[in-house]
């Protein structure tokens, strides 16, 4: 398909399973995507559907109940391919990638930064393991991050505490903290949730900027179809621990074939478009993880649902990067011609 | 013509800040500071702003669940009868209570979990004088299924239902007394966009068959733009925008709403625009700035914006009133 050396992290079938209470909860049922070297994959879905799972995967921070069942996820580190799957949770190699190869900006910032430290020996700590950065120097390169964060004052910022920052500057130092090693793989996870509109364009438009000067690879983790237009280059949807469609923002938006993709768009109100525009909610709720529908998972809130449903569809290759799991894609793809 | 069900007038409600030993008073949070609005019969009205500018602390001084500290509030009952609810005795307030209800924020805190759904529900009607319970029962039966709900799961715990049917319940709550205007508090935030689309085509459904009056708060505009007749925009404790939906997205007036437009991601391809990215943060409604509050963070701020402080204006738009306060607007003012 693409250029391999344009691929900084390649998933394959990807399952992660949640044993409690003798159950057994499918949250990353089979999952495969790559992201490529300075672009943006989206992961959208509703709660619950293992779009954060599969990122705490991604860095091997997943609770003790939980593990990693099959799959690979192989990360490509200065020309050597690295299975991250297979290395000790907490051992060297993957304290080693961890917050430096791949970081992470987690959801909520209010939570995220511990209240008791500086929010400048949080930033620090990442340089004090991962790089041979000496006091002064890691102070320096705090403040100059902090500076391209876009916080004022960094010098005096710098040696303050979590809960004198806004909503908006705690996510800026979370960015900071994640960026301090220049990794090749950001995954923001929902960074954007709990901050309001205006904040948020100021996050996007810092993301943007890393994108553009890093050539970071970001996978950026909402529930907003708003924020996957604005931003990503690839789009994967999620439903229930699998992906029900990917390809790029153009195929997924522009030609959506999966049914629940096409229902996730026509639910939102699309601003500009005025009262007249109709809405369709999806009907029912996501059902209960232990108590899967058998076969495709969206197929009792479907419209279009048949016997053939009864059995789980198989990805399918539309085009060359347009792929989705539903049996009867060919009927809504021919519109599209 | 309109016939209007709210007016207030000058409505501020501030809240004390103590600190020191004797918790004496240093300053006022500035929460809804003067606030000048009309709520028509009907209508559906969205408040929108940011988080911390006062729009639910406005709706909330509405059915006094917080006291306004100044300002009047007149409900104008279907008879043209003006009552002041400012000044009304806590018990006097009663009768008002049922026809100004309210539809909160969270689902998950706004149900008692040890009650059922008939127990938590059913205390209203006793107390406006539904003596039979068997009547009670009929009552929040039939809304359940009108919100689309089974009659049965009255009988079981908050704890039992997933956050849409909470809302949903939450709606019951506030329909039981059949009131006239509901205040709805940010109340599809908290639900996943599959759900959010039942419960707004549910409220749009009710407004129709109950006659009802909504003021909407919330913070995303594509919703208001989708449900609401006419908007107001809030900005540290004041209305800086009122115009009808559509003109607020058309012919846009304050430099606050365009940026507040602007910033909404928009899941459309071919409506992307260029985002304008205001600096900084909302200043602090305990000190909030000189002159005209937003002039720190507006792009074209000019020098009168640092002294003076705006009022709301009237202009019009597409033949349509559009209040606007900003001194930097091209528009011949109507009186």
């Amino acid at each position: 398909m693409e250029d391999k050396n344009n691929i900084a992290l390649s998933v394959r079938d990807l399952k992660t399973f949640f044993y409690t209470n003798n159950r057994c909860n499918k949250a990353v049922n089979g999952v495969s995507f790559d992201v490529e070297k300075g672009k943006t994959l989206c992961i959208v879905g509703e709660s619950g559907c293992g779009k954060s799972v599969t990122a705490a995967t991604i860095m091997q921070l997943l609770p003790t109940l939980s593990r990693i069942e099959e799959g690979e996820i192989k990360f490509q580190k200065d020309d050597k391919i690295i299975n991250i799957e297979k290395l000790e949770k907490n051992g060297k190699e993957m304290r080693e990638i961890r917050g430096s190869d791949i970081a992470m900006i987690f959801q909520d910032p209010m939570t995220a930064l511990n209240p008791v430290y500086t929010v400048g020996f949080q930033i620090s700590e990442n340089l004090k393991y991962h790089t041979n950065l000496n006091k002064k120097e890691i102070r320096e390169k705090c403040i100059s991050l902090l500076n391209d964060m876009g916080i004022p004052l960094p010098e005096k910022r710098v040696d303050e505490y979590p809960h004198s920052y806004s909503g908006g500057m705690r996510q800026r130092a979370m960015i900071a903290m994640a960026m301090a090693c220049n990794p090749k793989i950001l995954i923001a996870d929902e960074p954007t949730t709990a901050l309001d509109v205006t904040i948020q364009a100021q996050i996007f438009e810092l993301m943007d900027k890393l994108k553009k000067e890093n050539d970071t690879a970001i996978i950026l983790i909402t529930h907003d179809m708003g924020v996957v237009a604005e931003l990503a280059d690839n789009v994967a949807v999620m439903y229930m621990g699998n992906i029900v469609e990917a390809g790029t923002a153009d195929d997924v938006l522009r030609r959506p074939t999966h049914p629940y993709t096409k229902a996730l768009l026509e639910s939102v109100p699309v601003l500009g478009r005025g009262k007249n525009q109709d809405i369709n909610p999806i009907k029912g709720s996501t059902p209960d993880p232990y108590n899967r529908p058998i076969g495709c998972q969206f197929a009792p809130r479907c419209n279009w649902q048949t016997e053939s449903c009864d059995v789980m569809p198989e990805i399918t290759q539309i085009n060359e990067t347009h792929q989705v799991r539903c049996h009867k894609y060919e009927q809504f793809f021919e519109k599209y011609k | 013509m309109k016939k209007e069900i709210l007016k207030l007038r000058g409505v501020k409600v501030h809240f004390p800040v103590q600190a020191g030993v004797f918790n004496r008073v240093v300053g006022h949070v500035l929460a809804v500071d003067g606030v000048d609005l009309a709520i028509f019969r009907g209508e559906v009205l969205g408040l929108a702003g940011e988080s911390g500018c006062g729009k639910t602390t406005l709706g909330k001084a509405i059915l006094r669940l917080v006291e306004p500290t100044d300002g009047e509030v007149k409900y104008i009952s279907q008879d043209d009868d003006e009552t002041e609810l400012t000044s009304l005795e806590k018990k006097d307030m009663d009768p008002f209570r049922k026809k100004l209800q309210i539809v909160f924020q969270d689902p998950h805190s706004s149900l008692n979990p040890s009650f059922t759904i008939f127990g938590s529900l059913q205390d209203p009607l006793k107390k406006f004088g539904i003596k039979s319970k068997e009547e009670r029962r009929k009552i929040i039966g039939d809304l359940l299924e009108a919100v689309n709900m089974r009659r049965e799961y009255m009988d079981r715990y908050p704890h039992e239902f997933s956050g849409g049917q909470r809302q949903r319940i939450g709606i019951v709550r506030a329909l039981c007394l059949e009131p006239e205007l509901i205040v709805c508090d940010e109340a599809v935030s908290a639900l996943d966009v599959s759900i959010q689309a039942q419960v707004l085509k549910l409220l749009m459904q009710l407004k129709k068959e109950k006659n009802l009056t909504y003021l909407f708060i919330t913070h995303d505009l594509s919703v208001t733009e989708y449900l609401c007749d006419r908007i107001a925009v809030m900005y540290l404790g004041r209305i800086v925008e009122l115009c009808d939906s559509e003109d607020l997205y058309n012919n846009t007036l304050h430099p606050y709403s365009e940026a507040l437009i602007s910033a909404i991601p928009v899941a459309d391809l071919d409506k992307q625009t260029k985002r304008i990215v205001l600096e900084g943060d909302v200043p602090s409604p305990v000190n909030p700035p000189k002159g005209c509050p937003f002039h720190p963070r507006c792009p074209k701020a000019t020098d009168i914006c640092k002294t003076e402080v705006p009022t709301l204006k009237k202009y019009s738009t597409n033949g349509n009133e559009h209040y606007a306060s900003c001194h930097l607007i091209d528009l011949p003012e109507i009186s």
